[in-house]
């Protein structure tokens, strides 16, 4: 089973609900993958301190042309056919930009004389540790300079479900544009975390709007509950879309958060909220889904 | 020799264009003859990426050995110099205007890119 967590607005708390929900469930017996999906900041690893990760690089192909096969200027449907402009005809040859391929292989599909050949761009780094008792965290960091992220939140979210845990947590990265469609795909449900603010509001909608497209259940988290106003509640009540937990916002919340420290192991009531979250969750499942067991 | 000036309309009074893949079109401007001629650049200009290259192929096919544009990315330099294009840089209002500085050698050949890259 995968739960996405998610949200329109960055900054709202995702990888706090991430991390506190992953260590709660672990306390109460269940085995499960935190996967950081947000490859261009991951920060899942700040709330784990002394976590050692095994690390390998992720590829991703790109056209080779072969230019003795290349039949040339009178074909070129490598550069007519490419969705994303990465090929040109230039003078005399096919000319390949890689950095704007997106890795889809139609050019070597389409090419009659077999000139084209898998290359690879170097993506990212993928982190994992799958020792740390009940829990594997799975993360990745993108190559700077790289422009794309989906092909490494792939790779992150595969080495997640290679795991075998019952459980798939996926801390998303924010917005609704590829690198969170790519992260949230698949997922059983979704839990969108926000702030109850106008801008919270604002960035929860469209995060909503998305997800109902992906046909992907949801729930919502507040969090920072006391600042604000009540927009958040009302548009959920009127949506008719459940709300999981109000966490509440504090000075001992926020200091927690910037140390780098759990709130389930530092504030005494985070404990139920956070296993009321976890049961109301469960309830966003389809019927049919077992529950995993302690 | 043609001349591609990147312009926002279809005539030398147009005003210069400081975008080259993303112009809104190129007069081409024949040296010899002293004839322009206008190719819009419109299946280029809100790509999602790759305009540089594109426009790059284009000039290149439309028999261009020099451009005036307002800047170049490191991706349509590349490009535009494996051709051996040559590349010059204006900030001149009117597309005339640029080709009258172009025409007094008052512009610099460029030696490489003006901008870094983006997607």
């Amino acid at each position: 089973m995968r739960i996405a967590i998610a949200s329109g607005k960055g900054g709202t708390g995702k990888t706090t609900v991430a991390v506190n929900l992953a260590t709660q469930l672990v306390k109460e017996g269940y085995s499960l993958a935190l996967a950081d999906c947000d490859v261009e900041e991951p920060n899942v690893h700040l709330f784990l301190p002394g976590i050692v990760f095994q690390e390998r690089e992720v590829h991703m192909p790109v056209p080779v042309i072969n230019h003795k096969t290349c039949l040339g200027e009178s074909c070129q449907s490598c550069v007519y056919l490419c969705r994303f402009k990465a090929l040109i005809w230039m003078v005399d040859e096919v000319m390949v930009f890689p950095e704007l391929c997106h890795g889809c292989g139609l050019c070597q599909e389409a090419c009659p004389a077999g000139a084209v050949s898998d290359g690879a761009r170097l993506v990212g780094v993928l982190r994992h540790n799958d020792t740390n008792g009940g829990l594997a965290v799975i993360d990745g960091r993108m190559r700077v300079g790289e422009a794309m992220a989906p092909p490494l939140i792939r790779e992150v979210k595969a080495q997640a479900d290679s795991t075998g845990r019952d459980l798939v947590l996926l801390d998303c990265p924010p917005g609704t544009s590829c690198p969170m469609i790519t992260s949230v795909q698949g997922a059983d449900a979704s839990i969108l975390v926000t702030e109850p603010t106008p801008f919270g509001l604002h960035d929860l909608i469209l995060a909503v709007e998305t997800l109902r497209q992906l046909d992907i259940p949801i729930g919502v988290v507040i969090n920072r509950h006391g600042i604000g106003d009540n927009r958040v509640e009302d548009y959920l009540a009127q949506e008719g879309i459940p709300l999981l937990a109000r966490i509440p916002h504090s000075e001992e919340a926020a200091r927690a958060y910037s140390r780098g420290k759990l709130l389930v192991d530092t504030l005494p009531e985070m404990k139920e909220i956070f296993d009321e979250l976890w049961l109301a969750t469960q309830k966003l499942l389809p019927a049919t889904t077992e529950e995993p067991h302690a | 020799m043609i001349i591609a000036l990147s312009s926002q309309g279809s005539s030398l009074e147009s005003a210069f264009d400081p975008r080259f893949g993303r112009a809104q079109g190129f007069i081409l401007y024949d040296t010899e003859s002293g004839e322009t001629r206008y190719a819009s650049n419109e299946q280029n200009y809100d790509l999602p990426q790759g305009a540089g290259i594109q426009s790059a192929m284009n000039v290149v096919k439309a028999g261009a050995k020099a451009i005036i544009t307002g800047h170049v990315g490191p991706k349509a330099y590349a490009a535009l110099e494996k051709a051996k294009v040559d590349v010059y840089f204006s900030a001149a209002p009117t597309v005339s205007e640029a080709l009258e500085a172009f025409k007094q050698n008052r512009l610099t050949l460029a030696q490489g890119a003006d901008k870094p890259g983006h997607w």
